[in-house]
Order: C-alpha cells, then sequence, then structure tokens
C-alpha cells in the first residue's frame, strides 16, 4: 500500500485515502477577461505531462478533506515530499525537473511505430 | 395509509460480531457538522461545554458528548445523550457553520478484545495504540465507504457511518469479527 504524508494530518496516510488534483503552482491569470483563447489554452488544457519530477495537487478527501501540493515521481511513484498549499515549490536535492532532452514524446517514441 | 411517519433505526434488532469483538449498533444521537476558524474556537469551546481539539486526530469527551477533530477547521460533535447541539451553536455569535448531520450518520460500535483486528480488515488506518490510543479519531476508509472512527476505551470503538451505508459497514464488521476470531 503506497503511504502519502498529509502536512495537515502530519502523518504519513493509505493512499485510499486521497485523491489525486492535477498539476499543482498553475497559476490563474488575474486578467482572465483580456487573455486570448491560446493563452487561456494554455492555462486551462496544456500541461507538462513530465517524466520524473512532478509537483502536484493532493486532496485527503477521506481524512482531513484538505487540499496540499506533493512533488512525485512519475516513473516510480515515489513521493519525494509534500508540503501545505501556498507554499513555494520546494527544492528536491538530487532530482532535476525533467527537460526535452529527457522526456519520452510520442513523436520520438511512437511517431515512426508501423 | 398510515397518517404518521416512523422514524426506524437503520441498524434496529442486528446484532453480530464474534467472542473476540461485538458489533452492534449504537442508539440515537445528535450531531453537528462544525466548521470555524481559530478565532472561534474558544467560543465555541464554551458554548458546548468541551475544548474542541486543534491536533489532528484527537478529540474531547465529556458525559457523553464528543468532539472529534477532522480537519484544520472542522469537527464532528456527537450527543449521545440527543441534546439539541444546533441550538447551542445558533447562539453563537463567533463566526462558524454548523449543519446537524443527526440523521445522516448512524454509529456502530465495536467492542472486544478483537475490535481493532475486526475494523483493520478494510480500514488502512494504524490502529496501534501508540499511534492511536483512547480519544483517538479520524476520517478514514473501511472497504468501499468513508467512516468516522473514535476510539472510546481500550478495546471500545465507536465507527460512524452515513446511514445509507450502515448495513454495509456493519457487514463489513461483522465480517472482520469473524476473520479476527479465526
Ligand atoms: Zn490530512
Amino acid at each position: 500500500m503506497l503511504l502519502i504524508y498529509c502536512p495537515y494530518c502530519e502523518e504519513e496516510r493509505s493512499e485510499l485515502e486521497f485523491r489525486h488534483g492535477g498539476d499543482a503552482h498553475v497559476a490563474r491569470p488575474t486578467n482572465m477577461a483580456d487573455i486570448s483563447d491560446e493563452e487561456f489554452q494554455e492555462f486551462f488544457f496544456l500541461r507538462d505531462n513530465p517524466k520524473g519530477l512532478i509537483f502536484e495537487r493532493w486532496r485527503h478527501i477521506h481524512g482531513c478533506g484538505r487540499f496540499f501540493n506533493a512533488a512525485r515521481d512519475t516513473v516510480s511513484d515515489k513521493f519525494y515530499r509534500s508540503y501545505k498549499a501556498g507554499e513555494p515549490k520546494p527544492d528536491i536535492p538530487g532530482v532535476t525537473t525533467a527537460t526535452e532532452k529527457t522526456v519520452e514524446t510520442y513523436e520520438a517514441t511512437e511517431g515512426t511505430a508501423k | 395509509m398510515a397518517d404518521q411517519a416512523l422514524r426506524k433505526a437503520p441498524l434496529a434488532g442486528r446484532h453480530g460480531g464474534s467472542s473476540g469483538a461485538r458489533v452492534t449498533p449504537a442508539g440515537p444521537a445528535t450531531r453537528l457538522a462544525l466548521r470555524a476558524g481559530s478565532d472561534a474556537i474558544g467560543t465555541l469551546s464554551l458554548a458546548f461545554g468541551l475544548e474542541l481539539p486543534q491536533r489532528p486526530k484527537t478529540s474531547a469527551s465529556v458525559t457523553g458528548r464528543h468532539a472529534l477533530w477532522l480537519g484544520p477547521d472542522e469537527w464532528l460533535l456527537i450527543d449521545e445523550n440527543g441534546a439539541d447541539l444546533l441550538g447551542i451553536a445558533s447562539g453563537v455569535s463567533a463566526l462558524h457553520s454548523a449543519t446537524d448531520v443527526s440523521h445522516r450518520n448512524t454509529t456502530i460500535l465495536v467492542s472486544g478484545p478483537d475490535a481493532a483486528a475486526a475494523i483493520a480488515a478494510a480500514c488502512p488506518l494504524d490502529l496501534g495504540t501508540s499511534v492511536f490510543p483512547v480519544g483517538a479519531a479520524a476520517r478514514t476508509v473501511l472497504g468501499k465507504i468513508e467512516i468516522v472512527l473514535l476510539r472510546t476505551g481500550k478495546e471500545d470503538y465507536r465507527v460512524e457511518c452515513w446511514r445509507s451505508f450502515s448495513p454495509y459497514a456493519f457487514g463489513m464488521l461483522v465480517e472482520g469479527a469473524e476473520d479476527a476470531g479465526l
């Protein structure tokens, strides 16, 4: 069973109590009415889907009910650390964010598959 | 046609479990879902006659009345003597939100030396005495449903669940109790 640390309950709890909430640190434009469709699309729909380190929102829905953020590895499913909503993106020592070079794109791996 | 609706206890007449863990429906109680900021905690505690707990997984109990920490600004209040909790809350002017959930929930009591094992059959929470001592409380899951668990004694637990889920919860706990006795 995967255990996830909830920064509000201050302990590890079963993954069964949690629900995933998408990417963290997506800043909502303050001038929503003025932005272009492309800018809205970028904010609302487009996500990086990185291989490796990702910062996500999680909700302890069957526990304290709170949303929080967590740094997780999308390959190993390892949770590096969780932190309260509103806190800045933490540094994860020894772990770097995926770059274009390390991300496996469809074009690179499957694009020519027949 | 009956001219009066009758209120039926959701688990009336049920009993089960094993020699190590008795599973019984608890009597009716009044319940309150309470939300409040830290500035209202003092006033609300005074009104309810118990200190609203502010640490995770803790509760406060005074003569059949319990306040369970569910989240940083959220409590479940239970009064086994049927006190009008909503009436008390409505007399508090400090900003808070209170919803009467007396009949949304029902309670199953699990007691005996195998009580923790019976609950653990379907609940992922660590029920070890060092991390879930007497008085500990938490919202968690039991099988496919959400519950609120309160440890009332060394071998005694209150399992709060939604009324419509109670036959499922009861069956699950009875099954767990039987398995724990094997
Ligand atoms: Zn939590």
